[in-house]
């Protein structure tokens, strides 16, 4: 079992800049560990930000990042944290099933036990049936699917997962919600980014973003209840409005 | 460094090769039929026995450093190379896994393209074959590594594939290959001497006309192999975990 008593991130005093924009001027958040926490927010908010901050591949301005109890990016987490990219990041001259056992075997597995999480990785993600055929000849769907396995592949003890179910059909997109309430209940700690809000109700706990700052960090019946809204899209309007007036009535960028 | 990375890292770029026929195909053919167009065009005289075996040695730098480049390049845009990044993956092992891979496929390309020379060409070299073959892959080892560098320095793949007559044209140039370096302006010899082709090309001449060459050859390959440390080295700056 995972050791899920401490918290799985602490981000603390963050702040990146990008070019010449401070896409994150100063983020403090702590995320549970066990837990499926959503980070929503409109394109452009600071998620994928965030989540290369957590992974610790963003160049940070200031704050630190805590990961599983050490600093973001620690040679000790590179087996314990997996990351999934908004596009996908893998090979596509590479069949599905070489690309996931590829990476299983950056993050160490060999033999049997490579083997068996491939394919069980396979199952999960719904791409069995095209083991074998090069990830070029799939859809963008499958595509992400695959890159999805490729993360999954060792079972990390912190999933950041930027968007993974963009593009896919309902049915796949509520089994792979099952797949992180699974592993989740596992003693996984997974970070999903989604700007979809439907999937806002499938998590334990949400932060929502808007330009770079924590607008709400709150379970999602918090949120319903907070806001008075009766669906996650409409509670993150009230939530933007309420700030909105609150900053006198135009927002800062 | 972790050997069973390397290993899993250039047998997954041997595979991503073997899916795309045309590329082995073209790397296996053409050193061939240029070297039969270089033995046709000097019929009859001995300027092939000179030259030839020189030529086997920048067929393979040339072919790799194209490779390697593109293939990286097209890592770093994909996402792909930041991901193992952050993977227990070390930059050590995802460059030596494509030295390995690509040592590998330009000893099937050397053996074959210097059997095609000596035995269909006719190439008559006062050396041992088999000390030509290992230059090769010391030169295709060099053309990967160069690659490795340039990548990290092309933002498309355009640059890429530019940046071969931008690191490899003035190498070919003033290797010796057109006038003996010794017989070139002082600056330009000086400039020869800091150039990696220049020994690899030195090491060829060697096996083509000394019946001994063994000694002279390991000392130019030592140089050669100095070259590619440095330039890994220098690549191995280029790829960062963290980027802005």
């Amino acid at each position: 079992m995972m050791n899920n008593s401490g918290p799985a991130v602490v981000v603390s005093g963050l702040q990146v800049v990008r070019g010449k924009h401070r896409v994150i001027p100063g983020i403090d958040l702590e995320i549970p560990g066990g837990q499926v926490v959503g980070l929503l927010g409109p394109s452009g908010s600071g998620k994928s930000t965030l989540m290369r901050c957590i992974v610790g591949v963003q160049i940070i301005e200031s704050g630190t990042v805590t990961v599983l109890g050490h600093p973001a990016g620690s040679p000790v987490l590179r087996d314990r944290v997996g990351y999934v990219t908004q596009s996908p990041s893998v090979y596509a001259d590479l069949s599905v099933r070489d690309n996931v056992a590829y990476f299983g075997r950056a993050i160490g597995l060999r033999g049997a036990e490579l083997r068996e999480a491939v394919d069980r990785t396979l199952a999960e993600v719904d791409l069995v049936t095209y083991a074998e055929q090069l990830v070029q000849d799939l859809s963008g769907g499958q595509e992400s699917r695959v890159s999805l396995a490729a993360a999954l592949v060792g079972r990390p003890s912190l999933l950041v997962l930027d968007e993974p179910t963009v593009g896919l059909d309902p049915v796949l997109r509520r089994d792979l919600w099952d797949l992180f309430r699974h592993l989740a209940d596992r003693g996984h700690s997974l970070v999903v980014s989604s700007h979809v809000m439907d999937e806002a109700t499938r998590c334990d706990r949400l932060v929502l973003l808007r330009e770079g700052r924590v607008l709400a960090d709150l379970t999602p019946a918090e949120l319903l209840q907070r806001t008075g809204a009766v669906d996650a899209d409409a509670a993150f309007l009230a939530l933007i409005d309420a700030e909105t007036a609150r900053s006198g009535g135009r927002s800062t960028s | 460094m972790n050997g069973a990375l390397t290993v899993a890292t250039s047998g997954r770029v041997l595979r991503q090769v073997r899916t795309d026929r045309r590329t082995i195909a073209l790397i296996i053919v053409v050193p061939c039929v240029l070297l039969g167009l270089l033995a046709w065009i000097y019929d009859g005289t001995p300027v092939f026995d000179a030259i030839g075996p020189a030529l086997l040695g920048v067929f393979p730098m040339v072919v790799m450093f194209i490779v390697t480049s593109v293939s990286t390049l097209r890592e770093r845009q994909s996402g792909t190379l930041e991901r193992l990044l952050t993977t227990p993956m070390g930059k050590g092992d995802f460059m030596m896994g494509y030295a390995a891979a690509f040592g590998a496929l330009s000893t099937v390309q050397a053996l074959i393209a210097t059997g095609f020379a000596v035995w269909v060409c006719g190439l008559d070299v006062a050396g041992p074959l088999w000390l030509l073959v290992v230059v090769a892959v010391f030169d295709a080892v060099l053309g990967t590594a160069l690659g490795l560098l340039a990548s990290g320095f092309a933002r498309t793949e355009f640059q890429a594939v530019q940046f071969m007559p931008a690191f490899l044209l003035p190498q070919f140039l003033l290797c010796g290959l057109l006038v003996p370096r010794d017989q070139m302006p002082t600056v330009l010899e000086w400039v020869s001497n800091v150039l990696p082709l220049s020994y690899a090309v030195d090491a060829m001449k060697e096996i083509a006309g000394n019946p001994d060459p063994v000694t002279a050859v390991l000392g130019d390959l030592g140089i050669v192999a100095a070259f590619i440390a440095g330039a890994l080295a220098l690549a191995s700056l280029t790829l960062s975990r963290r980027s802005a």
